[in-house]
């Protein structure tokens, strides 16, 4: 089965870059506050525009009072 | 208000970049839509083998690959294609990495595709499952691909967003995965334009081609329709998903386990004992990973279970995950070798690779593709959503008939091969069970049939969809994005 000199070495190889992957983001800080990033998805949409909206949503930006 | 903070004029540059989504998206409705006609077709060449007339093109070998291709590869890998780039581009907060590069990986993927729909019916086949393409065409997909890989992790690479959202791994490991099983499994020496041979032979083969079809169940069919999973269902269901933490444990679990569980396709063959054995004990691990993704995902609506009644997009999220958790139960179960000389080569099988397909990444595409269609046309809802409830409820009938049916057949078949009369002789020839097995496969026909009908009334709603709206971009809110 010399196959497995094939696959076995290279997904133990795939293992050791999972770890490192793994560290990275561990002590890359991505699962400091995991609560919070759970629900930033849902406070970030903005809502869609059309491209000839696109100029009156800008003027109206610069015209705070402007309704 | 986060919108009121952007302060800068709509440029380019603040708006999201959708072509490549709307595109994928539409092209993933279209080949559903085939892909189920085919799977139709060869069903009914099952039941009644004289419906090809004799027309070697329509014959079932040449045929079934291009259902299966049509499905796995062009409606679910153009869903995954146009969600990944919906979610990595809302998670990170910033506009594709490349959007020349986005488009020429949709054209580049659907010439794969192309090429594919008119190779197979040819009989040019490399002859492994799920790895059909020939060795032009196989290159040309390794091109596609890493251009793919460039754009996601290009978009990544330039995030707003320090944290990279769950959702992200599933779609980056589904595509790093993908590519490595793609290179080492087609990997062939050409003896012609479209002929070429494998460089492993005989069970050494075997086990390559396993290892790369189960991995392109676990990376393809699980991990992509996953990070749809934990992008959709909190956004549709307005609320976070129930474990962030959880869902963290569950992508760790999932990758570093799914690797070993291959050899169980090759029960009882000329593989190693022990190989088959380290293969049934990984399968029996992924049962955890599996549930706890499947119980994180339900349970975010645990406190708003009313939503279900009312949302039918909410009706196909939630019930995809249930088949997801049926379907991983399922697995491990007929990984066991006692269960699997009876199950395996029988249509157990076949209703097993269903309930996933059909029930899990199915659902989890026409429920995500539900809530991003109407938002690519400017729209908040589909055209009708009366129709989106029909959808589900035709598709979910199908399922039923299409895996209870298939689910008989196949432990009939299993008892039927292994019955021993008195003397040592097989109870009933071949033949006998082939023939028991027809009233099963007409009531599998009409399962596909519905699970099509409802696959062209998501078509239609998609073209009202499209038709009634237009183009609409999206912008990116920049306040939200250092936070």
């Amino acid at each position: 089965m010399d196959s497995l000199y094939l696959l076995i070495p290279f997904s133990a190889l795939v293992v050791l870059a999972l770890v490192a992957v793994f560290g990275w983001a561990l002590f890359g800080g991505q699962f400091d506050d995991l609560e919070r990033e759970g629900e930033r998805i849902l406070a970030s949409d903005a809502p869609a525009i059309d491209s000839d909206q696109q100029a009156q949503t800008a003027a109206a930006e610069e015209c705070p009072g402007a309704p | 208000m986060v919108q009121s903070s952007v302060t800068a004029p709509a440029q380019p540059a603040s708006l999201y970049d959708d072509s490549a989504v709307r595109l994928f998206a539409i092209a993933a409705i279209v080949w559903g839509v085939v892909g189920m006609l085919v799977g139709v077709f060869i069903a009914a060449e099952l039941a009644w083998p004289d419906i090809s007339f004799g027309i070697p093109w329509l014959s079932y070998g040449r045929i079934r690959p291009l259902h299966t291709n049509a499905v796995i590869f062009a409606f679910g890998g153009c869903a995954l294609m146009a969600t990944s780039y919906y979610v990595v581009q809302r998670t990170c907060q910033v506009r594709l990495f490349s959007r020349a590069l986005s488009l020429l990986h949709f054209w580049g993927y659907q010439a794969v595709i192309v090429l594919a729909a008119i190779t197979l019916p040819l009989g040019i086949t490399r002859g492994k499952e799920y790895a059909e393409l020939e060795w032009p065409i196989a290159l040309l997909l390794t091109v596609v691909w890493v251009i793919y890989a460039i754009v996601f992790f290009g978009t990544i690479g330039i995030r707003k967003v320090r944290h990279i959202y769950v959702a992200n791994w599933f779609y980056g490991a589904f595509i790093i995965a993908v590519a490595l099983l793609h290179v080492v499994n087609a990997a062939s020496i050409p003896v012609s334009m479209w002929k070429s041979y494998s460089v492993y032979s005989g069970a050494q083969d075997a086990m390559v081609q396993w290892w790369y079809g189960h991995n392109a169940v676990g990376f393809f069919l699980t991990a992509g329709f996953l990070g749809m999973m934990y992008y959709f269902i909190p956004k549709q269901a307005e609320r976070p998903i129930y474990s962030y933490r959880l869902s963290i444990v569950h992508f760790w679990a999932l990758i570093f386990t799914y690797m070993w569980a291959g050899p169980h396709h090759l029960h009882y063959t000329a593989l190693p004992d022990w190989v088959q054995s380290l293969g049934m004990v990984f399968s029996l691990v992924l049962l955890a990973p599996s549930w706890g993704g499947m119980i994180n995902g339900i349970m975010t609506l645990s406190g708003a279970w009313h939503k279900l009644r009312d949302d039918p997009i909410l009706k196909f999220l939630i019930v995809s995950l249930s088949f997801y958790g049926m379907a991983t139960f399922e697995g491990p179960m007929m990984a066991i070798k006692t269960v699997n000389s009876l199950s395996h080569y029988t249509d157990w099988g076949i209703a097993h690779v269903h309930s996933g397909a059909l029930g899990w990444v199915g659902l989890i595409s026409m429920g995500s593709l539900y809530y991003l269609i109407p938002r690519m046309f400017g729209q908040t809802q589909m055209y009708s959503v009366k129709a989106i409830s029909l959808h589900f409820w035709i598709a979910t009938v199908g399922i039923v008939l299409y895996i209870a049916s298939m689910w008989i057949a196949g432990v009939m078949e299993g008892l039927m091969w292994r019955a021993i009369n008195t003397d040592g002789t097989l109870t009933y020839s071949f033949v006998e069970t082939v023939k028991a097995t027809y009233p099963f496969y007409v009531v599998r026909l009409g399962g596909g049939l519905l699970y099509l009908g409802g696959m062209l009334v998501m078509a239609w709603n998609v073209f009202k969809t499209a038709t009634n709206g237009r183009y609409a971009p999206v912008r990116i809110p920049l306040a939200a994005a250092y936070a």
